[in-house]
């Protein structure tokens, strides 16, 4: 898949971040991510998965080493990236169709073409029918759903999301996990995810990186080798819980090293 | 539903119950209606000087409601600076708390000094009294947007502009109408303080601030009465009012101006 001559996606270069005088966050992390892949950070708290994420994004610079997006300083690249937060992140005063349209209208798109790609997204993860109304009246999917269609209103090739699913039900997060595969065989972005979870890392990537806590860096890379489509029979066979075994034992031996 | 008018009954039953009390009072102990006049000499006294009482209604209302739209503007401009710039902030906050402390009674004198009696003073006097709550609300409002919010918007390219109208001043409107329900009830007072001072600029004819003045210095005490009674109808209408508003605003959107639907 990463063949020599395809440059990557997101690139880290020996990458460390301290906040101020802090501790390191993350000390010479070295990750390529290509286009169309899954990519899943996993660790213990206090490992920097998020940090990595706001790196991603331009957020905040790294204190050493270097990152790229698609070739371009995050700055730069953030029209190509996506971001969906542990929380909705949704403003109250705005329809769920508003929401969905903030992006656009903040990058400058006019309202027809707002509303139309706003419909379309609604429709996409299902909730055409509650587009005019607000998000205190949704449950916490149907307002992670909004989220999902807003960072993907913009048409990102970059989505970044951190602990999604993290804060709903298990039953919830199984489906959104589903749709979430579903929306990535349509459109095609890189995705790069954190999770505390490692059925939820194995189901979703292509590829798992464990990563070790104080300071934050690389302990594993697991490749997912899995069927690229996935559904929800797959979290019952033998090949599915040999994976999470085994990432579950690496993410010990992140915690023990 | 059926709760609600039982204690609407209740109130009113309680209401009724002083009110006879109080004729009663007057009529046993025959207490001289310049010290007290009942309930029935009070309600004389309204329909009477009706006319007056309205005009001292209106203006009174007039420049409670130019104070406390003044201080809106200004307030939220002020707040809006605030929140921006985190050094005249941490210089200038504490002056708002000395806005707030500092006795209403000792400036109007200067107020009047300075600018004359009538309207304009008694405006000027009801800002400066009901400024601080809706600066310090807004501020509060303001800053205290979620940090994942501002990133999102940073994110998608959003200029310093459109973090303020798009997110921080959307999410202080709850605080703002905090800070305008408080500053409302003060400004009446306000209102009413300075005219005390400041109250009119044609002799007889003035808010009801100078006509409560004028009425004790006239030992009508019944037309005192009435008088009060116009200043807690104008309290209450200007709080109900601020309270439409604040339904009509945030209802769609904001829990605390969700109708009570268990009760």
């Amino acid at each position: 898949m990463s063949s020599a001559v395809e440059a990557p996606m997101i690139e880290f270069a020996a990458v460390s971040k301290r906040y101020g005088n802090a501790p390191l966050v993350l000390e010479s992390i070295d990750l390529r991510v290509f286009k169309g892949e899954f990519v899943t950070l996993i660790g213990p708290s206090g490992c920097g998965k998020s940090t990595v994420l706001k790196l991603i994004s331009g957020l905040t610079p790294p204190s050493g080493g270097t990152v790229r997006i698609d070739g371009m300083l995050p700055k730069n690249a953030r029209e190509t990236v996506s971001y969906i937060f542990q929380d909705a992140t949704l403003l109250p005063w705005r329809t769920v169709r508003q929401n969905v349209g903030l992006g656009l209208e903040l990058e400058g798109v006019s309202k027809d073409r707002r509303e139309q790609k706003s419909a379309a997204l609604l429709e996409l993860v299902g909730l055409g029918e509650v587009a005019k109304a607000y998000p205190r009246q949704l449950s916490g999917g149907m307002k992670m759903r909004v989220s999902i269609a807003r960072a993907l209103a913009t048409n990102p090739r970059v989505l970044l999301m951190d602990e999604p699913f993290a804060a709903l039900d298990e039953m919830a997060r199984d489906r959104l996990n589903e749709e979430l595969l579903r929306l990535r065989a349509e459109q095609k972005w890189t995705a790069v995810f954190v999770t505390h979870s490692v059925a939820e890392a194995v189901f979703l990537s292509t590829r798992i990186v464990v990563l070790a806590p104080n300071p934050g860096r690389v302990c594993a890379v697991v490749p997912v080798e899995l069927p690229p489509t996935r559904t929800a029979e797959l979290r019952s066979t033998p090949a599915f819980d040999v994976l999470v075994a085994r990432v579950s034992r690496t993410l010990r031996e992140a915690l023990t090293s | 539903m059926k709760k609600r008018a039982i204690v609407l009954a209740n109130a009113l039953g309680v209401s009724a119950a002083l009110l006879v009390l109080w004729q009663l009072v007057v009529w046993i102990f025959k207490v001289p209606p310049y010290m007290l006049p009942p309930p029935l000499a009070v309600e004389k006294a309204v329909r009477l000087k009706l006319p007056l009482l309205l005009n001292a209604f209106e203006i009174t209302a007039e420049e409670a409601t130019g104070g406390l739209a003044l201080s809106v503007i200004v307030g939220v401009g002020i707040a809006l600076i605030f929140a921006q710039l985190r050094w005249v902030r941490r210089t200038l906050y504490p002056w708002t708390l000395v806005l707030q402390t500092v006795p209403i009674v000792a400036i109007a004198p200067l107020i009047l000094m300075w600018f004359g009696a009538g309207t304009p003073s008694v405006t000027l006097i009801a800002f400066i009294i009901s400024l601080a709550p809706i600066i310090a609300n807004t501020t509060q409002g303001l800053i205290s947007v979620d940090q994942n919010l501002v990133h999102l918007f940073l994110i998608h390219n959003a200029s310093p502009a459109q973090i303020v109208f798009k997110l921080r001043l959307p999410h202080s409107v709850p605080a703002l109408f905090v800070g305008i329900r408080i500053a409302s009830g003060i400004a009446v007072i306000g209102a009413i303080t300075g005219e005390l001072y400041a109250g009119s600029s044609r002799v007889g004819q003035g808010g009801l601030g100078y006509s409560i003045l004028y009425a004790s210095s006239q030992l009508q005490t019944d037309l005192l009465f009435a008088l009060v009674l116009a200043a807690t109808v104008l309290g209450f209408g200007f709080l109900f009012l601020v309270m439409f508003l604040e339904w009509y605003f945030l209802h769609n959107w904001h829990e605390s101006a969700r109708a009570p639907d268990a009760e």
